[in-house]
């Protein structure tokens, strides 16, 4: 028995795995046939990058489940650690690939500082306090990478909230992070293997977490807290770690994110409550807890309104009906116990056991 | 000086987003969910009323009154629709993010209807200001009409839930739904009155907070109502003097942010206010903490 679960766990692990690989081989094959858009082609590592933020919010909402609304304020620290670094040490690290996974595990230290930094205070609540802290967070962390200016001369790195001339640089200084104006010039670093290569890595990590004796505790955790705790669960610990590790890989997603444009800016259509909302509706559609459902959501979610350009008007009108909808149908009980009577299984008499369960 | 009208702005400010917090306290307190849609019915609200003031050129009013019709029957529709067939789901996380969809859906619906651009909002108080201290200190006919407002309100909610017999209802849900229905009070109207009177307040104090601060778009609502929810949780949520006190201290906290540290960072210094009343007290200043029982 148990030989076989483990059989089935791996199968699952080996598609989820499988359909990344099969998208990479069609994609690249598909563009090297020139036949690929351009349009079509700017969307591929946007593609890797909200396929890793849905697949770590689905950590936290699915598997741990609290809800956060502040999952793009760590995509946020990820993009600005990253840039930051990559802007330093142009000069002194020439050789890429090097540069960018240093950036890249920068953007996860960063991010999962911040992640410890807010899950130690945030994680004592529930529910509906833990998603308004959460925003409220998102939201700080947002307006504060807005009022910041760094600048870099001989002398070391100086910081303000104020502007540029209160840095006081040195003759031939630099100034690096401009406050609103944000991150100006990093070099595109960001590719699609590596976008594909990084969503393996989270997916790679989430799928080993899940299934691992640490995952079942903090699913025990999600289904019923006190009794979770009173078999000897520390709560505080694997509610951290989940929250930890879901807020590093949002962080590896904002190195892709600002290596994928060459001007960064913090705006609350890409770093603010708009963003994790957008990726909330990812992980709702794909399925809440489902590893595999958020990332094929999030893909689909990312290149298909891009194709309708049309509809751009009503996008983010039909996100929010799909939203209501598909939680409507999941979860009103009355809804499921209609899924239960008209359902295709029961109609064709087959799983009749799954009833006795 | 300044330092007098800033307060007097702040107390304006603040008085608004305790009207709304009035409403989020007593739907978070009776059906124990978050209305995220909640301040997106304030700018439905907002937008009703500048439609019926300008298209039908309405005297105030009566634009006010239809705005308050308007979102009555949106709050008890959006209640009925969205959040009344999961009030007994398995996760408390379905109602919620349903209520993120719902948001989400009326500043698109106000997106589509009324288009992307600021309007700016007609003032709708015309009485000439208070000028006090020879001069030196005006206070606006419309922060006294706030203000007042304000009070009358929350009297009146305070008067209505101890004297009548659909406010005890509404105290004997909140404390226990089941018991409540045992003892046959109709649990679902309950909470659709719940619903229908927070819309109320909701469209009064857009009319409020777009007279103070005329730009109207369809995202005028959400931060707003993100403020008056950390203002109910600051004064201690479910608790009517609470989401007053609390709504005031934080309009006095967001202008004196703005005007003494710096006006960027206002809104993270609101929400600062949250992080460390929920650490401190987490029942907030007036709340009673509740044990969860096994």
């Amino acid at each position: 028995m148990e030989k076989k679960r483990w059989n089935k766990t791996a199968r699952n692990n080996a598609v989820t795995y499988g359909i990344v690989i099969v998208f990479w081989l069609a994609m690249t094959l598909w563009r090297q046939s020139g036949n690929l858009s351009s349009l079509m082609q700017g969307l591929l590592v946007p593609v890797c990058i909200y396929a890793i933020m849905a697949v770590s919010l689905n950590l936290t909402v699915g598997i741990l489940g609290e809800l956060s609304l502040g999952h793009a304020g760590f995509m946020c620290v990820g993009a600005f650690a990253s840039a930051f670094f990559t802007q330093c040490m142009t000069e002194a690290i020439p050789f890429v690939p090097l540069r960018f996974a240093l950036a890249i595990i920068i953007a996860a230290v960063f991010a999962a500082i911040f992640g410890v930094l807010i899950g130690i205070p945030v994680l004592r609540l529930q529910g509906d306090y833990l998603a308004i802290v959460t925003l409220a967070f998102g939201e700080i962390i947002k307006n504060f990478v807005n009022i910041l200016y760094i600048g870099k001369d001989s002398r070391g790195l100086h910081f303000s909230i104020k502007d540029t001339m209160s840095l006081g640089l040195e003759e031939g200084g630099k100034v690096i992070v401009k406050g609103p104006q944000g991150i100006t010039g990093t070099s595109r670093d960001a590719t699609f293997t590596i976008g594909i290569i990084l969503l393996l890595i989270t997916l790679f990590i989430i799928l080993r977490l899940v299934q691992s004796r640490d995952g079942r505790a903090i699913k025990a955790i999600r289904d019923n807290q006190i009794a979770a705790e009173s078999v000897g669960i520390n709560i505080t610990k694997y509610k951290l770690m989940a929250f930890t590790i879901s807020a590093a890989l949002a962080g590896v997603a904002g190195a892709l994110y600002s290596h994928n444009l060459s001007s960064l800016t913090a705006t609350s259509q890409n770093f603010g409550y708009n963003m994790s909302i957008m990726i909330l509706v990812y992980v709702v559609l794909g399925g809440i807890g489902s590893i595999r459902g958020s990332m094929i959501a999030a893909a689909i979610l990312t290149v298909l309104p891009e194709l309708l350009r049309g509809l751009s008007d009503y996008r983010m009108l039909i996100y929010a009906v799909i939203l209501i909808v598909a939680m409507l149908l999941n979860w009103a009980p009355a809804a499921l116990a209609f899924r239960e009577k008209y359902s295709l299984r029961r109609l064709l008499g087959k799983n009749k056991a799954k009833g006795v369960e | 000086m300044s330092f007098l009208s800033y307060l007097f702005n702040g107390i304006s400010l603040g008085s608004v987003y305790a009207i709304i917090a009035l409403g989020y306290t007593m739907v978070y307190g009776i059906a124990k969910m978050l209305n995220f849609a909640h301040g997106d019915v304030i700018m439905i609200g907002a937008y009703v009323t500048l439609t019926a003031m300008t298209s039908l050129t309405m005297p105030t009013i009566p634009a006010l009154l239809l705005a308050i019709v308007v979102c009555t029957v949106l709050g008890v529709v959006i209640e009925r629709v969205a959040y009344r067939p999961l009030r007994n789901a398995a996760s408390p996380l379905a109602v919620l993010i349903t209520a993120i969809g719902v948001s989400y859906l009326l500043q698109n619906i106000a997106l589509l209807v009324f288009g992307a651009n600021t309007k700016s909002f007609p003032s709708v108080v015309q009485f000439p200001a208070l000028s006090l201290a020879g001069g030196k200190l005006v206070i606006s006919s419309l922060t006294l009409v706030t203000i007042f407002a304000c009070i009358v309100i929350m009297i009146g909610l305070t008067l209505f839930i101890k004297k009548t017999k659909a406010g005890q209802a509404m105290l004997a849900v909140s404390e226990d739904k089941g018991a409540a229905q045992l003892m046959g009070i109709n649990v679902n109207g309950t909470i659709a009155l719940t619903f229908a009177i927070g819309s109320a307040l909701a469209a009064i104090a857009g009319v409020l907070l777009c007279s103070a601060y005329p730009s109207l778009t369809p995202y005028t609502g959400s931060m707003p109502g993100i403020k008056a929810f950390v203002a109910a949780v600051f004064g201690g949520i479910g608790s009517i003097p609470g989401a007053m006190i609390g709504g005031i201290l934080l309009g006095v906290i967001e202008i004196f942010g703005r005007a003494y540290i710096s006006s960027q960072m206002a809104d993270a210094i609101v929400f600062a206010v949250l992080i460390v009343v929920l650490l401190v007290k987490p029942a907030g200043l007036l709340g009673k903490k509740i044990q969860e029982k096994v």
